[in-house]
């Protein structure tokens, strides 16, 4: 199979693998159009082969899977399923994209390479998501020293420890729980004084007895010099600041999606999510966007599923029908 | 076929990170970890590309806590290369292969 040649025209290009993409994959490879999907690179800090779900435990809510599922294996199911009907996959990072004329230009490695790593007639953009980091100076400096995005990564590592988390949404709330089978205890910092997160999960967090609540509160500083010491809090309502005591802090504070390699060539929301019209239409004919890239309703690992199955399906009649 | 990676262990760290004569990176890792499972199969692979000139190794913390926490690994994966018995780099988090090359350039 020829990977590099610049004459190298595929049907149809998946950009990112979470649920979207690889429910797309095996649509678009079962119709015969030879998928070729571009996974990502490993990283666990920003996106990464399999997305989000690669980043959890145990999946309660998806579907056919009565006793739970863990996020990592679920995605291996979905990758094993797209590549046994013929998906092709590339552990590697899309570095531009040329969407101004067909056949689209897909380009990997050197973003200023004259021609493009790959063109395909059809583009399914599903790149995701990735968790918001605070924004503050000292998150360079103790990012894996005690502060953290991953709560199944580092929880750990925080056995009988004093830690925190902030954030009110129910990959928070996971997070919290999830952080109390390890920790003495747990302080959910939130800039509200109620959570975002379902019924279930703020019950279930009610109920234990290890999570605390500071409401009203936002992350103004984390302070330690090679491992988090102390997290500044400042009260949202009277600007007052204090200190809590943790060695961890655990970062939920929402999603932003990863839309960058797209600015300029599809229509976007201000807050970078891609606009998608008549299903997954976006706005330039032959690209398609399912999953997280567009939604920030909804943001579960079944309805990106759905989308990419949309997509699929969007994409295939588009290619009957479209001259290329 | 890829190279052996070694297993290490609390009871063997040190005694096979002292006795090797080869660069040696520790993949701190553990079972529960994603990213981790990202990153297996790239070891695998620089581990048949580096053969003779730098070993890999696992170390999985959930067993092993001891090295683990005498080197301070607060974030899985952790990969930390040992020349002569020290500690000589350290990444911390899931990496690509070509960004990982190019952090342990300096031992292959």
């Amino acid at each position: 199979m020829s990977a590099t040649s610049a004459t190298d025209i595929r049907n149809v290009i998946i950009i990112g693998s979470g649920p979207a993409g690889l429910t797309s994959a095996i649509y678009t490879a079962r119709a015969n159009l030879a998928p070729l999907v571009i996974e990502g690179e490993p990283s666990s800090t920003s996106d990464q082969p399999g997305g989000q779900l690669m980043l959890t435990t145990e999946v309660e809510n998806f579907p056919g899977f009565p006793e739970g599922i863990m996020g990592p294996e679920l995605m291996v199911r979905f990758r094993e399923q797209a590549v046994r009907f013929g998906a092709e996959v590339l552990t590697q990072k899309v570095s531009r994209v040329d969407l101004s004329g067909r056949p689209f230009g897909v380009w990997i490695g050197d973003p200023d390479a004259a021609e493009p790593t790959y063109k395909a007639n059809a583009v399914i953009v599903s790149t995701g998501a990735q968790s918001l980091m605070l924004g503050i100076d000292a998150e360079k400096r103790l990012l894996g020293h005690g502060l953290s995005t991953c709560a199944t990564c580092d929880g750990f590592f925080f056995r009988d420890q004093d830690i925190a988390v902030v954030g009110g949404g129910d990959s928070a709330l996971e997070e919290a729980i999830f952080l109390t089978k390890f920790a003495r205890t747990v302080t959910l910092v939130h800039r509200r004084d109620q959570l975002r997160a379902s019924k279930i999960m703020q019950e279930r967090a009610f109920a234990n007895d290890k999570l605390r609540f500071l409401w009203n509160h936002v992350v103004d500083d984390v302070l330690g010099d090679t491992t988090v010491e102390r997290v500044r809090v400042r009260n949202v309502e009277t600007d007052e600041l204090s200190d809590l005591e943790v060695s961890g802090l655990f970062v939920a504070i929402g999603h932003r999606p990863n839309t960058e390699l797209f600015k300029g060539q599809l229509e976007m929301e201000d807050t970078g999510y891609l606009v998608t019209q008549n299903g997954t239409h976006t706005n330039v004919e032959g690209v398609f966007a399912c999953g997280d890239v567009q939604d920030h309703t909804y943001r579960q690992a079944i309805t990106a599923a759905g989308s990419g199955c949309m997509a699929a399906i969007d994409c295939e009649r588009w290619l009957e029908h479209a001259e290329v | 076929m890829s190279a052996a990676i070694a297993t290490l262990s609390d009871a063997t760290f040190d005694e096979e990170i002292g006795s090797s004569t080869e660069p040696v990176l520790v993949d701190f890792w553990a079972e529960w970890c994603g990213p981790c499972k990202m990153v297996a199969p790239i070891l695998d692979e620089i581990a048949t590309e580096q053969e003779g000139k730098l070993r890999i190794a696992k170390l999985n913390v959930d067993d092993n806590p001891d090295v683990a926490r005498r080197f301070g690994v607060m974030s899985i994966p952790t990969l930390i290369v040992f020349k002569d018995g020290l500690e000589a780099a350290r990444i911390v988090g899931a990496k690509g292969k070509g960004q990982l090359l190019q952090e342990i350039a300096a031992f292959v």
